[in-house]
């Protein structure tokens, strides 16, 4: 049963990522190379950095990315179709792609986001939270970079510094 | 397979607690538990899955696969929910119950929480009743739980309490931050602020270490094991009398009835998902109110095509948890100190005799919050996304108290469980389908606690303040109970005083199901206390071969 169950996943992951090379050469689980550009920009905007890091640097698009393939699988559509999106208001606004605007401009975009598919924005805001602020296992919140921000001591570690 | 003289279904709080006192008593016992035993090493630390913030799943069970339920909105939509969904009303799913990853806060309710109908007379649409035991009866097993599992702390401050002959047997750990800045501010409002009890080590106990003091506590298993919880106390001694057989991943299906109303086993399915039957003598169900009332109403046979108990269509009824309500205070400076469990100070000069409410809460500073709960604690007007928030988690994270409890609830018949016609789940039993609201009076109860909460942090010198008011919607979750209440009148309760169904003559009932009311405090030490008298009944009127 398990192995079987294995074997299926692992025939899945690798069609998946056939499927992937394809289209453009990712090395991400689900994203293409150019939806993780685009997803980055947008985990930035909801925790933007400044002298501390933001959500891009801590690894909000590797935790989603992660999580695509696991609890949050039944969102795959959900990001393809709202990373689309973004791309086209930033098209239609400002002619351009949303990685290559200036960072005011890359702003109202995810505010028009926010306006036209409030259910995808909300689901990125709390995806990007997670990786952010939660336990850096997943892949998100490298060196436990928000709690030091933050000012919570790192992960006690029995026979380290417990 | 060999029958037994005791099944007993469920081994949480209440199960755990009748599995050693049987298997003491000479009792040839088998334990059944549907998930697993996970133990300190399953600790994990990990922020997005554990058993409180299951965002990622839960830790201690049930798994999202084939085990959902049906929830139905205020609006009657019905929805198939998981068990890391919160509409699922979770408890954990493992051997210990919840007691392996709880808070373990070990409150004895108060007198007049074992007889709210006639302190208060029940408001317009609610089945408030009396207890059919009083504070009293509770009081010795109270004493035996605190004891045997092992409860830290000082209530000798608290004079709202019932009377107890013995003092609790650790001291409280070390006051924290937050309790030194609390406790003289509720004495400037003339308030009783004493140590919470808890079911942790503050010094070794049980043979079990002290309380190492990290953040990662309620929600998780003890990484140092000085939780006390089912697990690791009641059920080994239970295992080491050699009368107690705990059986794992073993879900059972259906209590079996003679045509005499007598029952004669159970169905299960075991480990390897084959279905099976374990004769026994006595039944004892302990599987948490939702899943003991499910398997009540999942045990039909000719002579009772309604399920068992529940010839006045009363199982599943009067579900209720508790309405937590509080507030936040942001201080002027630092008040974060990172030492666990964080909650450590409490006060129940609102539990009761608050002017037109029937009841209160205890309030007491919350468990630490991780920075992934704190990003939804943030007062109102917070940008939800943006510069704006990430600015208001660095200036507030360290400076934020919060105060809460749990607002006792005005139970409703309409709040309850049924077996869903249907969904099944992986064994193909009907899974348990929950729907109703909160009574109206528990919001005004609520709503009052938040602002004495409010108070006492204004009091303590917070600069902003801002409450976690109550919600309308059914209630459960770790502190559900009421399904099957306790009393006299076999037409408006389920099982007796000695929490015997009814009906039946050997099928009992040892979890919060039993519970009329559900005081305004965390359910558990009840939960183990009236397991004990249960047993203490069971051992005294056992039939002589």
């Amino acid at each position: 049963m398990h192995r079987r169950s294995f074997l299926a996943g692992t025939a899945a992951a690798a069609a998946l990522s056939g499927t992937a090379c394809r289209r453009d050469t990712s090395n991400w689980r689900t994203l293409t190379g150019s939806e993780a550009a685009t997803l980055a920009v947008l985990c930035d905007q909801i925790i933007p950095g400044g002298d501390q890091p933001g959500a891009r640097w801590a690894g909000a698009v590797r935790f989603i990315d992660i999580q695509l393939t696991r609890k949050y699988k039944t969102h795959r559509t959900a990001y393809r179709d709202g990373l689309q999106q973004a791309e086209a208001i930033a098209h239609s606004r400002f002619k351009s792609a949303l990685v290559d605007l200036p960072l005011a401009q890359q702003l109202e975009c995810a505010q028009e986001l926010e306006r036209q598919s409030p259910q995808f924005f909300n689901l990125l805001v709390a995806h990007t939270m997670q990786s952010y602020y939660g336990s850096p296992r997943h892949g998100g919140n490298r060196d436990a970079v928000s709690w030091r921000m933050l000012g919570v001591p790192p992960l006690p570690v029995r026979g380290q510094n417990v | 397979m060999k029958k037994a003289d005791a099944v007993i279904i469920g081994a949480g709080a209440g199960g755990g607690v009748v599995a050693k006192e049987l298997a003491q008593a000479g009792f040839h016992v088998v334990l059944f538990e549907r998930g697993r035993w996970y133990t300190a090493a399953d600790c994990r630390k990990d922020d997005l899955r554990n058993q409180r913030t299951t965002l990622l799943g839960n830790a201690f069970g049930p798994e999202d696969e084939g085990q959902p339920r049906v929830a139905v909105d205020l609006n009657g939509r019905e929805r198939i929910v998981l068990p890391s969904e919160g509409s699922y009303s979770n408890n954990a799913a493992c051997v210990g119950g919840g007691t392996l990853s709880y808070g373990a806060m070990a409150w004895r309710y108060m007198p007049q929480d074992f007889r709210m109908r006639s302190t208060y007379g029940a408001p317009d649409g609610s089945t408030l009743e009396d207890w059919p035991i009083t504070y009293d009866d509770l009081e010795p097993y109270y004493e035996k739980a605190e004891h045997e599992i092992g409860v830290s702390g000082d209530d000798s401050g608290n004079p709202f309490k019932g009377p107890r002959k013995r003092a609790l047997p650790m001291p409280p750990l070390p006051p924290t931050r937050e309790f030194e800045i609390l406790e003289p501010a509720a004495k400037r409002l003339g308030l009783h602020p004493f140590h919470i009890p808890m079911l942790r080590n503050s010094v070794p106990y049980n043979g079990r270490g002290p309380c190492m003091r990290c953040r990662w506590c309620v929600g998780f298993a003890c990484e140092v094991d000085a939780k006390n919880g089912t697990q690791n106390t009641v059920i080994p001694t239970a295992i080491a009398t050699g009368n107690c057989e705990l059986r794992e991943r073993s879900m059972v299906s259906r209590i079996v009835t003679d045509d005499r109303g007598h029952a004669t086993g159970v169905d299960y399915y075991d480990s390897d998902d084959r279905l099976q039957h374990q004769p026994a003598d006595l039944i004892v169900v302990s599987a948490c109110a939702i899943e003991s009332a499910r398997l009540l109403l999942n045990s039909k046979s000719r002579l009772f095509p309604n399920g068992l108990g529940n010839r006045y269509d009363q199982v599943g009824r009067n579900l209720q948890g508790h309405a937590y309500t509080g507030a936040f205070g942001a201080f002027d400076s630092n008040v974060y100190d990172d030492l666990g469990p964080g909650a450590g100070i409490a006060i129940s000069d609102y539990n009761h005799g608050n002017a037109g409410l029937r009841g209160g809460a205890m309030l007491a500073n919350e468990f630490i919050r991780l920075p992934i709960h704190f990003i939804n604690m943030l007062p109102p007007g917070t940008p939800r996304w943006g510069k704006g928030h990430k600015d208001a988690m660095r200036a507030l994270y360290r400076r934020t108290i919060s105060i809460q409890g749990p607002t006792q609830e005005m139970p409703v018949a309409t709040s309850r469980i049924e077996a869903d016609s249907k969904v099944r789940d992986r064994w193909d039993i009907p899974v348990a389908r929950i729907s109703g609201d909160r009574h109206p009076h528990t919001l005004e109860i609520g709503t009052a606690m938040a602002a004495r909460a409010e108070e006492w942090l204004k009091s303590a010198g917070a600069v902003q303040t801002w409450k976690k008011l109550p919600g309308r919607g059914v209630s459960g979750g770790q502190h559900q109970a009421g399904t099957c209440r306790m009393g006299n009148d076999p037409k408006s309760s389920v099982v007796d005083r000695n929490c015997r169904i009814h009906d039946l003559d050997n099928v009992f009932l040892a979890d919060s199901s039993v519970h009329v009311t559900n005081g305004g405090f965390n359910p558990v030490l009840t939960i183990l206390a009236n397991a004990y008298r249960v047993s203490d009944f069971l051992v005294r009127n056992r039939r002589r071969a």
